[in-house]
């Protein structure tokens, strides 16, 4: 079963569901105008089940309609958790088996961005969901630097502590900051240390590609979802020889 | 609506003892302090306007010539107007001028009667700037009228170019708001000056400067007498400026602004001593504006959870009350904040959202009341998103909130889109439509009456504490938004002063 089409109520149907707005005033013609982008976006037949004027030029609509298009879910490239998922316990032990110490990590927002919901949720012993954060991990040091880090200040702190791994986390997205400060650290990084003694990069935020991670220069990138146990197996993974 | 809770009025008087008795170390504090805003501040209201060549603002050229000579423990009024005399200069601005140049020396007069005179005459004259423009709010209030309904409705816009944001500040006062607030750019709170001018680059907010504060005032004036109610604009006195741009919120006829007594502590690493002198300074200056103030307390809550943490907020909002009335605020500017932020998978969340709502009214009857929607537990999925704030629209009808802040569905997704508004009052307009006057039948049982009376317990449990400890030392604990932020760190420290025997602030001398 690896082509797919959208469900509605019926195997096979391909209805799916679309919202935008027009920046005409709503009329007839604007009407025909909306069904006419949802038949350019693929959806044949198109049904308007909705239009509202806002203020003065400007109709909002919701259209429902069929799509012919099938989707292959084999052709689907993705970043396929590569790493066994590990409880605290086994974390734990691998990082004592592994390194023999405790496993250094150094957490901030940084930039302008003063978000620290992400960072919070993955270091913080509260955590997220039920899942503790990884203060709670006897064997990880946990350095949160908290929001509006600067690069130098993280830089700094990361070879101070003898960071293993770095966290970054970036929410804010307006003209692409989060990407723009992800390269920025990376390569303050590499600048700064030789690549043997640079710690793991990794960067996450709800609105990040996974896939980008080679073109931003970090390691790793979590997006929307992460939970404190994913990163943490990850760290055990890439840093202390994996669980065997 | 008073008297819901069975809230035991010693109690509650106890609380507030409390507060008192936490906040006074820092009242002394502030008073005994100043900082290179709160002497900018007074520069500008002295009249020093515009910048150099590079945008840096010549009150912060004047301010850094005087310190680097006689320091900054004598407030910089004496030492400035002593120079203009000495210099036979007549315009603050080219003194400004002429000591960025290095072409003015600063000394301190042995007799500083004649030079504080002086200071005293010119910021009394931007004093009076700020009363005759809140007497032109009240002369275009009594024309145009207040907000029908309470809670006033409060949207929010956020270009980053404020001649994109007038248009949208405009239809959305329009389409039902009473209160517009531009957001900030990020990263404005942590500059240590007032950026000049119109402004039309920023992320994901506009500058607050003089002039994009003048444009948007008059564009909404306009609105106003179009819809017939007068539409209040809201900003923010917050970050390491707090002193100056409350001062030139005065100046331009802004009506709310964000100052919290800790929010730039706890979430921006701001020196907790440079907060609490410049929060005292720009509360004053709020108080003779008759700006209405908005507390953040719904911050704590999306750091903290919100059922753990929900008596921080009370604490919070008994603090911020007391530090506001000790600089002159009356009840009716004191916009506290709280929020709908208890986690919707919790069984009782919307109950306990009323008891923690029903709460801060009760405590605190004569305030608006400050009203903010979810943040915390929006996910994406906009459809639950949007009923969320149905039920945040519906706890704020019922517990009688004095300004809401209009919740999107497209929290944590995008910055609002034109049909995200349109969705959000709809929302909004359905609610205080259909059950604004619900709390006329509404009277909350046990469980209510109960959480409610047991987060005020936990409220004076945390402020014995606070009290035992010093509030610095609390903060330096975490205790609030779980942040840990002692008192000799954080931004901002190196831009405070103690008060020298001689020190004289003109402008706090007037406010008094």
């Amino acid at each position: 079963m690896s082509i797919v089409r959208p469900y509605g109520d019926t195997t096979g149907d391909g209805m799916v569901q679309l919202s935008f707005t027009l920046p005409i005033p709503h009329d007839k013609r604007a009407e025909g105008a909306a069904i006419q982008l949802a038949n350019k976006m693929g959806m044949d037949p198109a049904m308007l089940v909705h239009a509202k004027p806002m203020g003065d030029g400007f109709t909002f609509f919701v259209v429902y309609g069929k799509v012919a298009h099938l989707v292959d879910t084999d052709k689907v490239q993705v970043v396929e958790r590569d790493f066994p998922l590990l409880s605290a316990k086994e974390v734990n032990a691998a990082i004592k088996r592994g390194l023999r110490r405790r496993l250094n990590v150094v957490g901030a927002c940084i930039g302008t961005d003063a978000h620290t919901v992400g960072i919070d949720a993955i270091l913080n012993l509260k955590g997220i969901a039920g899942e503790k954060g990884l203060e709670y991990y006897s064997e990880l040091s946990v350095t949160n630097m908290g929001a509006q880090v600067s690069v130098p200040d993280l830089v700094e702190t990361a070879r101070e502590r003898k960071a293993d791994a770095v966290l970054v986390s970036q929410v804010v997205t307006q003209r692409d900051a989060h990407l723009q400060n992800t390269r920025a650290m990376s390569a303050a990084f590499r600048e700064a240390l030789p690549a043997g003694k640079r710690p793991l990069l990794i960067v996450g935020g709800p609105r990040f590609d996974e896939l980008m991670a080679p073109e931003l220069g970090v390691d790793r990138i979590f997006s929307r979802g992460t939970t404190p146990r994913e990163v943490a197996s990850y760290l055990v993974h890439a840093l202390a020889g994996g669980s065997k | 609506m008073a008297g819901k809770l069975d809230l035991d009025a010693a109690v509650v008087a106890r609380a507030r003892a409390l507060a008192a008795r936490a906040g006074q170390p820092v009242v002394d504090l502030a008073r005994s302090h100043t900082t290179v805003s709160v002497e900018r501040a007074v520069l500008r209201l002295a009249g020093v306007t515009g910048a150099d060549p590079d945008g840096i603002p010549w009150v912060n050229r004047l301010v850094d010539a005087v310190r680097a000579d006689v320091g900054l423990g004598h407030g910089v009024a004496v030492p400035v107007f002593h120079a203009m005399e000495t210099a036979g200069v007549e315009d603050v601005t080219v003194l400004a001028q002429k000591a960025a140049a290095g072409s003015v020396r600063f000394t301190m007069p042995a007799r500083p009667a004649k030079a504080r005179q002086r200071a005293r005459r010119a910021t009394a004259a931007g004093l009076k700037t700020i009363d005759r423009r809140r007497a032109e709010r009240d002369r275009l209030i009594k024309r145009f009228g207040d907000p029908k309904q309470r809670p006033w409705i409060y949207l929010i816009v956020a270009t980053g170019d404020i001649y994109e944001d007038i248009p949208q500040a405009q239809a959305a006062a329009r389409a039902g708001a009473d209160v517009i607030a531009v957001i900030r750019s990020t990263g404005q709170s942590l500059l240590d000056y007032v950026p000049e001018g119109a402004t039309r680059e920023g992320f994901a907010g506009t500058y607050a400067t003089q002039e994009n504060f003048r444009l948007m005032r008059a564009a909404l004036d306009e609105t106003s007498k179009e819809v017939g109610r007068y539409v209040r604009l809201t900003n923010y006195a917050s970050g390491l400026c707090m002193p100056e741009i409350a001062t030139l919120a005065g100046l331009q006829r802004l009506d709310m602004m964000l100052n919290d007594s800790m929010y730039g502590i706890l979430f921006r690493d701001i020196n907790p001593i440079r907060t609490f002198v410049d929060q005292r300074f720009s509360r004053q200056i709020h108080a003779r504006a008759g700006i209405i103030i908005n507390t953040g307390e719904d911050n704590y809550l999306t750091t903290a959870d919100a059922v753990d943490a929900a008596h921080t907020v009370t604490v919070s909002q008994l603090m911020n009350e007391y530090f506001a009335h000790e600089a002159g605020l009356a009840d009716w500017q004191l916009g506290l904040g709280h929020a709908f932020e208890i986690n919707p998978d919790l069984p009782d969340s919307f109950r306990m959202e009323l008891a923690h709502a029903l709460l801060a009214r009760e405590l605190f009857p004569d305030a608006p009341l400050k009203w903010m929607p979810p943040t915390k537990h929006m996910t994406g999925d906009v459809f639950r998103g949007n009923l969320l704030d149905g039920f945040f629209n519906l706890a704020g009808a019922l517990t009688g909130q004095g300004i809401l802040l209009v919740g999107m569905m497209t929290e944590a997704v995008v910055t609002p889109w034109i049909s995200d508004r349109d969705i959000a009052l709809q929302n909004v307009r359905y609610v205080l439509n259909g059950a604004g006057n619900l709390h006329e039948d509404f009277t909350p049982g046990p469980f209510i009456r109960g959480r409610a009376n047991q987060v005020l317990s936990e409220a004076i449990d945390l402020l014995e504490r606070i009290v035992d400890d010093g509030m610095l030392n609390a903060i330096a604990d975490g205790t609030f938004g779980i942040m840990k932020r002692p008192a000799d760190r954080g931004k901002g420290l190196d831009g405070v002063a103690r008060q020298d025997e001689d020190y004289y602030n003109p402008v706090t001398e007037g406010l008094a």
